[in-house]
């Protein structure tokens, strides 16, 4: 069945059980991937997926959720029958209706069509590409971590007033990640990941040179003195725990008592007034765009903080209702609907105020931590009381030299760091999941070894 | 050999399926694999959130899926779809051989038909009826959530369920034709407190598998005062300071860190990529000797257990590590095929999408001699971890685990609780610093997430000391 055969299937199985509201949402994949080893093939894979969550209104108008791999006939019946029993124990204190947007124009990316390029073609390039990145120096013995897929996807939204939507898409990725190895020196492993709409927009030169360049930088490494530190994160780590912290933006935490902010935080002052973020999931650069979210609301550019202060939060149907504003396009398709970020743009604004401006990752020459990559983020970020305490990838720059740190960890407050940002450098860079200029941070906790 | 009238064209788990799961394989075997395993799966899910005094979520889920992985010599293809009809796992059996540029068949493997049928389910299809009600479920939770409610500090309660039936057929050329039936249950409860600037966070998980009365026998006051305590000793901890320190690690789930330092390490898809400190350590002493860690699949009713992998074979207690001195890797079918080591009935998997990999079961240290006071009297100067948090385990194997809740000690005794560690290390060098072990062995359940995906395991360990590690603090 297409998505059109799907709709109506649904809707006239509803009709027999006299569910008269109802929406879904649904995905249909197909995935293929290899993984090699020493120039041999690992494991090569493929899968056809489909995913099919389906809501029902009951006659109380409370909602009830199934979610199936069973698009048969009798699938969608089965879910619309559980579907409608679960609704038995909808949310009485919270309602959730269609998105009032359901049915408003949403803004597809205009990309080129991509074809699979079929295993082989996978398994000749990542071969290539191990090759290329052991060459690349003496001390790498291995990537023992790679990949290389192609998905090609459709989603779609419907619901009982009409509202329709789907798009199709395609993305490809690739990732290396390298591990020397030096004699009487611990191991150091470090990689890359670069993100396509097809494979023949990936840039795998440029993932073998990241790779092999970060890893050949962790080379020569030294412990740490457990200090308090002038911190700059690169632009991936600052998305990091941007990311990490998103409650701070997000309505339905804020609902379930699990966020920082509460419902009069618009406005508070968080940071420099240079700082910009904004959640912009349409940007031209997010290869995982989606024209819509979960309720079928389209998404669109959000600013999130604007000149330091928080100014919109992320929203869903429900939780606009209950702050009298309008669905943002951040929402998931569940008995509870969730709240998530799509895409992160940090920017400095055009206010310069007391910048460090003289701080540059590229020529400062006073001590300082670079944060290249944060680790363990679901078991070191408590983001309902705001602390961190995070193993990171990085380098301590001290006296013109620059040495990899062996291990530690950052600890600190968001409040804290998004307080005392002292430096916003003027260009961004581009990472898997936002945008982000170099941030510089005083007096964060660095635990090492020594 | 084989039944050239196939009785059905698609899986049906009420019924008998070795024609065509017959046929299948024997499909893969004409066209040159050397093996050919079929693995299907049927789910029925439920999940309930309760949210301070009402229910907030009911998630039923159902799917039916396979996942059909083909080796030639030590190379795998892995297919998985949704379509369990003849023609659709043909089609992947097709695409699996194409992807392995299997072209010519000269050493042809003998497919000699199936096995008689291992069926594992036979006593717990009444599962599905036995487990709790919706209604059930919902008015315990909500009755729990309401005991967290012990004063007006509490700002956030949750309560939350979750229930996995999954059925199960493994079928591969090796004769393997298996089917099971497993049941994962797992309740939680959170909290989050307040008080002016001072904020704090308490939960606990309890889950089990295989026994569908457990929920009703869980002691919710229990586990209410349990956390509503944790989140209130913890309200106006200071920030621990960082630093080297020794440590007494509690039991249960503070297991996680020999899961995360060691027992990773001694999953053999570690030894495939070379990224284990201890590939060739078999025998060689990798820990102090009071350690003795075990993986198994078999302790009744525990999160990790089972009655036969994901591959087909019956699990066995490992014990990987003997009074210090490195004894076994944990094993699957790959891991056998490509490191040597042989198989441990640890082939486990998410679901159908993914291809079984060697992964942990339930995981702990064996207890030892000593008490918990004993542990803690012998440090002047360290910091007693009462509840982990997550930790995860990097590429060269160093490691890290949250403390959620923690505790000075001064002079062997405990004193401020502490918020906000870290503790990081490296495998090969903590291990021989577990120099004291309780008498108090623990297990707690938790989920593991690698290759194969997001697998129940429970964690366990009786009180340790580890005489020195790194804390990471402000």
């Amino acid at each position: 069945m297409n998505s059109r055969e799907i709709t109506t299937q649904i809707s006239e199985a509803a009709g027999s059980l006299n569910l008269s509201k109802w929406d879904y949402g649904a995905s249909f994949s197909n995935d293929y991937s290899v993984q090699v080893d020493k120039g041999e093939a690992k494991q090569l894979k493929a899968s056809q997926k489909q995913i099919l969550t389906l809501r029902v209104w009951n006659q109380s108008n409370l909602v009830g959720i199934t979610t199936t791999s069973d698009i048969s006939e009798s699938g969608i019946k089965k879910a619309l029958k559980q579907a409608n029993i679960a609704s038995n124990f909808g949310n009485k204190n919270e309602s959730t209706e269609f998105s009032s947007l359901a049915k408003d124009p949403i803004k597809v990316i205009e990309i080129k069509k991509r074809s699979p390029v079929g295993i082989k073609k996978l398994l000749t390039l990542l071969r290539e590409a191990e090759v290329k990145l052991i060459e690349s120096h003496e001390s790498i013995k291995s990537v023992p971590y790679n990949g290389l897929s192609e998905s090609f996807f459709e989603r779609v939204y419907a619901n009982s007033d009409g509202a329709f939507r789907s798009y199709t898409k395609s993305q490809a990725a690739l990732y290396l990640y390298a591990r020397a190895e030096e004699k009487n020196k611990k191991p150091r492993s470090s990689g890359s990941v670069k993100l396509g709409y097809g494979v023949e927009d990936l840039d795998i030169e440029s993932c073998i040179k990241d790779a092999s360049n970060k890893t050949i930088s962790h080379l020569n490494y030294s412990s740490i003195k457990t200090d308090k530190y002038l911190i700059c994160f690169s632009p991936e780590s600052f998305i990091t725990i941007i990311n990490a912290f998103s409650s701070m933006f997000n309505a339905r935490s804020i609902l379930d008592g699990v966020s920082l902010s509460n419902k009069n935080s618009i406005g508070e002052k968080l940071s420099t007034e240079a700082l910009n973020i904004y959640d912009d999931g349409l940007h031209e650069k997010n290869i995982s765009s989606s024209p819509f979210d979960g309720e079928g609301t389209p998404t669109k550019r959000l600013c999130l903080i604007n000149k330091g202060r928080i100014k919109n939060f992320i929203h869903s149907e429900s939780t606009a209702r209950i702050f009298k504003t309008i669905p943002t396009g951040h929402a998931g398709l569940g008995s509870k609907v969730s709240v998530s970020p799509d895409w992160i743009v940090v920017e400095k604004s055009k206010e310069n105020f007391d910048l460090k401006t003289s701080l540059d990752h590229s020529n400062y020459e006073g001590e300082f931590v670079y944060i290249e990559e944060l680790n363990a983020i679901h078991a070191g970020v408590r983001a309902s009381q705001g602390s961190f305490s995070l193993p990171f990838d990085g380098w301590l720059y001290k006296n013109g030299k620059k040495i990899s740190i062996e291990s530690a960890t950052v600890a600190g407050d968001i409040k804290y760091l998004l307080k005392n940002i002292v430096n916003i450098e003027p260009s961004q860079e581009v990472t898997t999941s936002g945008i982000s200029p170099h941030i510089w941070v005083d007096e964060l906790s660095i635990t090492g070894d020594e | 050999m084989l039944s050239s009238q196939i009785k059905s064209n698609e899986i049906d788990f009420g019924s008998c399926n070795k024609d065509l799961l017959e046929e299948i394989i024997f499909y893969g075997i004409e066209l040159g694999a050397d093996f050919v395993e079929i693995f299907i799966e049927n789910t029925d899910n439920s999940s309930v959130l309760a949210e301070e005094d009402f229910i907030t979520s009911v998630s039923p889920s159902f799917g039916r899926g396979a996942g059909i992985r083909i080796f030639k010599e030590k190379k795998d293809g892995f297919v998985s779809t949704n379509d369990l009809t003849k023609h659709g796992l043909m089609r992947s059996v097709s695409q699996a051989i194409e992807m392995l540029d299997i072209t010519e068949n000269k050493k042809r493997k003998v497919f000699n038909g199936l096995n008689k049928h291992r069926d594992y389910s036979l006593s717990k299809k009444k599962w599905i009826n036995e487990v709790p009600s919706i209604h059930e479920i919902s008015e315990k939770l909500l009755v729990s959530t309401k005991s967290l409610k012990k004063n007006n500090k509490i700002k956030t309660r949750k309560g939350s369920y979750s229930r996995n039936l999954q059925e199960v057929i493994i079928a591969s050329s090796d004769g393997t034709y298996v089917s099971d039936i497993r049941l994962h249950q797992t309740v939680g409860l959170n909290v989050i407190a307040s008080d002016a600037q001072y904020r704090s966070s308490g939960s606990r998980r309890f889950g089990s598998s295989g026994m569908p009365n457990e929920f009703r026998l869980w002691d919710h006051e229990k586990a209410a005062n349990d956390v509503f305590e944790s989140s209130m000793n913890m309200l106006y901890a200071d920030y621990v300071d960082a630093g080297q320190m020794p440590v007494v690690l509690a039991n249960k789930f503070g297991g996680v860190i020999f899961h995360e330092a060691c027992g990773h390490l001694l999953e053999t898809t570690q030894i495939e990529r070379g990224t284990t400190p201890f590939e060739n350590k078999l025998n060689e002493k990798i820990a102090h000797e009071s350690v003795t860690a075990i993986d198994e699949g078999i302790s009744e009713g525990s999160f990790g257990s089972l009655s036969v992998d994901d591959e087909g074979m019956e699990p066995e207690k490992s014990v990987l590590i003997k009074d210090g001195i490195l004894k076994k890797f944990i094993s699957d079918r790959a891991g056998e095929l490509r490191t040597g080591h042989k198989r441990t009935g640890s082939g486990r998997r998410q679901n159908y999408s993914f291809a079984a990999a060697s992964r942990m079961r339930n995981t702990f240290i064996a207890k030892g001699e000593y008490s918990k006071e004993d542990l803690i009297n012998s440090i002047s100067d360290g910091l007693y971890c009462k509840s982990m948090g997550g930790g995860s385990v990097g590429s060269t194997g160093q490691f890290n685990f949250a403390v959620e809740e923690g505790y000075l000690i001064k002079n062997g005794k405990l004193t401020n609780p502490v918020k906000g560690a870290t503790l990081i290390g490296e495998a090969k060098e903590v291990m021989p610093k577990i120099s004291m072990c309780g008498n108090d062995l623990e297990l707690a359940p938790g989920f593991c997430g690698s290759i194969s995906g997001s697998v129940n395991v429970t964690v366990g360990q009786p009180h340790i000391k580890v005489d020195s590690i790194t804390v990471g603090g402000r």
